[in-house]
């Protein structure tokens, strides 16, 4: 018996390890280990043998059954392992040629640039404030001591709307109007900076654009002097531009700001940008707002954003900014 | 303003020893920045005066002529020259070889195209003198072959300053006026000339005679008298100066009048007084009076001028206009060779309106220029003086006495100021002394007060821009210096930050980004007729002085703009376009007295090849960005907008902007092919609505419920109602519904079309049972059925 137990149960181990699929080892498996398999079928011999032989035999079965159990589990491992290996072959995929694009969207480099201009200042414990770009005569130019008539205004090469009064409306030549509405809105003490787009008739050339942007800076408080203005420039040119950077003031003209000045960012090796115009607010623009020059004094400041994107960027020509290739807008 | 260094010496000893580009330093921590610096003069040697005798055709070169000179042995000597503008005679200069030019290069003997040149022909710009580079300076006939330039012209070593000089500082549009700063500044004494005129017996105020008409705008008027001038060229120092500050020579009268005017900041206004007492019956006279509207006047320029009655004109005796007061003179009583006898006059005219009529007519001059700043009225004693003193012989003899009216002067009463006042804008800490030892050298001569605290300021009359406190702490910085007054930080009280509008805005932009899109920046200006092209009303607001037309129409959306972005791209092959914009645009408001333009903050996207669908993604993407509950989509038909693929996009039923396609008409109107999305929504709108406040729902940890169902609607049967309706009939048990199916076809009623949504039931609290989806299936499909006559399918 025992030997016919080995026959079969080599037999059996020959069509389990042989089994070329995993189709083929449930078959197999079906065929010797299943409820009509070959063990169950000499197994069932086993109520004709006496006592002692069939405890041996059975014994030697069960034993039979278990190896061939782990056999076939092995066997089963390895004939899966192959076939999700021949399927992920055929799966293979080549990631060099993948055509898809990661495209990102873009913010304008002016854009960014205000962005971080704007963050500058608001590290500075400045708000950020805004206004029409359409404007009236009163803002742009009278509440902010160009009265009528005023040589000053010629500085400004204003673009002028079909609406309301004749001459009375007009597209901002700078942010300052904004400033005007601040400190009409909102008493002091004022920390504000005003980005926004400005206008002048002018053509579109490598340096110049006719619409442009600008940002403006205005504090209101009470005993604010020009070395503070010195100060919050400096603090900006180094926050900005980096530590080793500093500023100075240079005397100038503007009827909005008495005493006004030119500041220039210097760089490291000692040469330097124009970047901007600033001064001590006059007091006629602060009673034109409605604010005590005698209990409250500022300062103000602003400059042209697009050349310094241009500069830090290395762009050589304005006109880039408004064409709007998608080459040019995706670099940035 | 351009000044020379040697000018300014004469008013103040700058030293000898000072370095041209710091002085430029100084004169720019003044307030007058110094814009260029030539230094006169210098690397001349070696150019020599030299005659044409013979131009030939180069035979190798078209743009090279050869030209043969004489430097005074009679050799004819062959350059090789890039300039044609001279003739055979000609003096020229010529840098002989060996010559080391200002610029650095160094003059050799050498064959150009295979023709020898001995030296170069210079341009004025080679040899630092003024002229222009586009040809060879032609010297005058009166020099000596192969003498040194410098020698012949006199040109002495000098530094040529251009100084920007600030509305603000009438005072610096003269030599003098720089000086005065520069002298204050450097610590160093300041003189004004004092000439002597000797006069005849002739009386002037026998010979000529003044009105004032409008003594508001004319605040003095003089004139002095020469008889038996001598009409002929300038002094060649004086000529040279001229032509080194800008200005060309024409006589001696005429030069001496811009000499004063540079030195002193005076304009003045020489007539010949023969012609002017020939042309008025009743003798030599003037009369200052306004202009009668559509007055005419020949100007020096001979150009004829309609006067308006803004304009204040200088009239002959009997009231007939012969110049434009304070702007030109008039062409009719010129100095001319045949000029005896001359009057000199020198005025004071109100600065606005000379602004003004020179801005009407468009006739800026060194003379306005001067007027409009405000000259100084006290100082035409002195100039009437100097310009004797300059013509020197040639004045023949000054009669006596000048003829002075006056009208209203600036009132130049001088002001008290505040020394706490000074220190509290400047931050400073000047004693009264140190202010007034800052003040004094530039005349705003300062008196202190017996309690030391007090300050009275006198105005020059040469800064009329300053009469008030303010201006005096501006000049105390000014002559102290900006840069060291020190930098210190206001305390600021106040949190700096964004409001919610700019943080939100950021949001937008990061979300658009998020999708691929690139922000673009179009000009906002039109040309007439871009929003008739683009499929708008043409009523955007136009530019009433625009520079060119295709740069005067304001838009009222940004969709003309990003077409024409899409065109570039498109023309350049550049794919995947796909832009986004924020911008205002403007509108006539409905309410007519309004102040300003409707102007509205809009966002807007166009994806060259997307569909309709990526432009709803697009809203849906911003409304779930921006937390906007009750957003959504109904179909409409718009201008601009593809006739059947587009749709308004709406918050709580309010239109906010539109969402689709762009109408092919315009796509073909701006050459852009294939389908283009486009969604553009007004921010102001958008916003205004309740957004940005997330309601939490606690996620279900219970098994959820999937049915699917399938609705035969009719068409024009919102989708979007349909799922509203079914969310509705759900109620608390939905998880959500999704349109995942359309289908017209066999099976479905003409007119009508199959929509199926996969709805999800889920409860927060519990399992649902079979049951209980049952229920829930049942009034479903009751709720659509009964609300857009629906029937279930299948």
């Amino acid at each position: 018996m025992i030997d016919e137990l080995h026959r079969i149960a080599a037999e059996a181990r020959t069509q389990i390890e042989g089994a070329a699929s995993v189709d083929a080892l449930d078959d197999a498996e079906r065929a010797t280990l299943g409820k009509k398999g070959s063990l169950k079928a000499f197994k069932k011999q086993l109520g004709r043998l006496e006592p002692d032989e069939r405890k041996s035999v059975g014994q030697a079965v069960n034993e039979a059954i278990t190896a061939l159990e782990a056999v076939a589990a092995d066997r089963r491992h390895d004939l899966s392992k192959a076939e999700r290996a021949a399927q992920y072959e055929a799966d293979r995929l080549d990631l060099t040629e993948v055509t898809t694009r990661g495209r990102a969207g873009h913010l304008h480099l002016v854009t960014q640039a205000i962005m971080e201009l704007e963050d500058v200042f608001v590290g500075l414990g400045f708000t950020v404030a805004e206004g029409p770009e359409v404007e009236t005569d009163f803002y742009n130019f009278e509440a902010l001591n160009f009265p009528e008539g005023h040589p000053a205004r010629d500085m400004y090469d204003t673009l002028y709307v079909d609406f309301g009064e004749p001459g009375r409306t007009l597209l901002r030549t700078h942010t300052s109007p904004v400033q005007v509405r601040v400190m009409q809105e909102q008493a002091p003490p004022i920390y504000s900076v005003m980005p926004g787009r400005t206008f002048r008739q002018d053509t579109a050339d490598a340096t110049h654009l006719p619409v442009f942007h600008q940002i403006e800076g205005l504090v209101i408080d009470r005993g604010i002097t020009l070395t503070d203005l010195a100060g919050t420039i400096d603090r900006f040119t180094k926050a900005y531009f980096g530590g080793e950077f500093s500023s100075r003031l240079r005397p100038s003209y503007f009827p909005f700001t008495e005493p006004s000045a030119e500041f220039d960012i210097i760089r490291p090796d000692g040469s330097f940008l124009e970047l901007g115009g600033c001064g001590m607010v006059h007091p006629n623009v602060l009673r034109n707002c409605g604010i005590d020059p005698e209990e409250f004094s500022g300062f103000a400041f602003g400059f042209g954003i697009e050349r310094l994107a241009n500069t830090k960027a290395g762009v050589d020509d304005m006109r880039e900014l408004i064409t709007n290739d998608v080459r040019f807008l995706r670099q940035f | 303003m351009k000044v020379l260094l040697s000018w300014l010496r004469e008013f103040t000893p700058i030293p000898d020893d000072t370095d041209p580009e710091e002085l430029g330093l100084v004169m720019g921590d003044l307030g007058m920045a110094v814009e260029s610096m030539d230094l006169l003069g210098e690397g001349l040697d070696g150019i020599i005066v030299a005659e044409v005798l013979e131009l030939k055709a180069h035979p190798n070169a078209d743009r090279m002529q050869i030209v043969d000179v004489d430097t005074g042995d009679g050799e004819p000597l062959q350059i090789c020259c890039g300039a044609f503008n001279m003739a055979v005679g000609d003096l020229v200069p010529l840098a002989t070889v060996g010559t080391v030019m200002p610029n650095g290069m160094e003059i050799k003997r050498a064959k150009k195209r295979g023709e020898w040149s001995n030296g170069m022909l210079c341009s004025p710009v080679e040899v630092n003198l003024p002229g222009d580079a586009g040809g060879i300076l032609i010297l005058p006939d009166s020099l000596t072959l192969g003498d040194a330039l410098i020698d012949a012209l006199g040109v002495e070593a000098d530094v040529l300053y251009d100084l920007e000089i600030n509305p603000n500082r009438p005072d610096a549009m003269s030599v003098a006026g720089v000086a005065r700063d520069l002298a204050a500044r450097l610590g160093l004494p300041f003189s004004l000339p004092t000439p002597s005129v000797p006069t005849g017996s002739a009386k002037a105020a026998d010979l000529i005679s003044v009105e004032i008409l409008d003594p508001e705008r004319c605040g003095r008027f003089t004139a002095r008298v020469l008889q038996g001038v001598t009409v002929g060229p300038s002094d060649p120092k004086i000529a040279n100066r001229l032509t080194l500050l800008g200005m060309r020579p024409i006589n001696n009268i005429v030069d001496v009048s811009n000499y004063v005017m540079l030195e002193l900041g005076q304009p003045s206004h020489p007539y010949d007084l023969a012609a002017l007492a020939a042309r008025s019956s009743s003798g030599a006279g003037f009369r200052v009076r306004r202009a009668i509207e559509g007055e005419s006047l020949l100007t020096l320029d001979d150009v004829e001028r309609t006067l308006s009655d803004v304009d204040l004109l200088i009239c002959d005796a009997d009231d007939v206009p012969i110049g434009l007061a304070g702007v030109m003179g008039g062409a009719d009583t010129e100095i001319s060779e045949a000029t005896t006898d001359v009057v000199v006059e020198m005025a004071w005219f109100e600065r606005m309106p000379v602004a003004k009529t020179a801005r009407r007519l468009g006739l800026r001059s060194e003379a306005s220029a001067r007027f409009e700043r405000g000259c100084d009225h006290a100082a035409i004693d002195l100039a009437q003086d100097r310009f004797i003193e300059l013509l020197g012989a040639a004045a023949g003899t000054a009669a006596e006495g000048m003829v002075d009216e006056r009208g209203r002067l600036p009132d130049r009463t001088p002001i008290e100021v505040r020394p706490g006042r000074v220190n509290a804008l400047l931050g400073s800490e000047f004693s009264v002394q140190e202010m007034k030892d800052l003040l004094d050298p530039i005349g705003f001569t300062t008196e202190l007060g017996a309690d030391g605290e007090s300050m009275t300021v006198a105005l020059p009359t040469y800064r009329l821009d300053s009469d008030t406190e303010v201006d005096v702490v501006e000049e105390v910085a000014r002559m102290y210096g900006y840069a060291r007054l020190g930098k210190t930080m206001p305390v600021s009280t106040l949190s700096g930050g964004l409001t919610r509008r700019q943080q939100e805005r950021r949001v937008i932009r990061n979300l658009l980004a998020g999708r691929g899109l690139c922000e673009a920046a179009p000009m906002p200006f039109l040309a007439p007729g871009d929003l008739e092209r683009a499929g708008l009303p043409g009523d955007g607001i136009t530019i009433t002085n625009p520079l060119v037309a295709e740069e005067s129409v304001l838009r009222t959306s940004l969709l003309p703009g990003l077409l024409k972005s899409v065109r570039h791209n498109v023309s350049h092959r550049n794919d995947d376009i796909a832009l986004f914009e924020i911008g205002h645009v403007f509108r006539r408001p409905s309410d007519p007295s309004a102040e300003l333009p409707d102007e509205r903050e809009v966002v807007a996207v166009i994806i060259a090849g997307g569909d309709a669908t990526e432009a709803v993604a697009v809203w849906r993407t911003l409304c779930e960005g921006l937390v906007v509950p009750n957003a959504d989509v109904a179909n409409a038909e718009m201008p601009a907008m593809h006739p059947t693929r587009s749709a308004v996009a709406r918050v709580e039923g309010e239109v906010v902007g539109s969402v689709g396609e762009v109408d092919p008409d315009v796509l073909e109107a701006y050459d852009i092919p294939g389908r283009v999305a486009w969604l553009e929504i007004d921010l102001d709108r958008l916003l205004a609505h309740p957004h940005g406040d997330p309601t939490y729902t606690r996620v279900s940890r219970f098994p959820s419920s999937d049915i699917d169902l399938a609705f035969e609607v009719a068409e024009g049967i919102s989708a979007t109602d349909v799922a509203a309706t079914i969310e509705t009939a759900a109620a608390d048990l939905l998880g959500y519904v999704r349109l995942f199916d359309t289908y017209r076809g066999s099976g479905v009623a003409d007119g009508r079309r199959s929509l199926t949504y996969a709805v999800r039931l889920q409860a927060t609290d519990r399992t649902l049972t079979d049951a209980e989806v049952g229920d829930v299936r049942t009034r479903i499909i009751e709720a659509v059925a009964g609300a857009h006559g629906a029937t279930l399918r299948g």
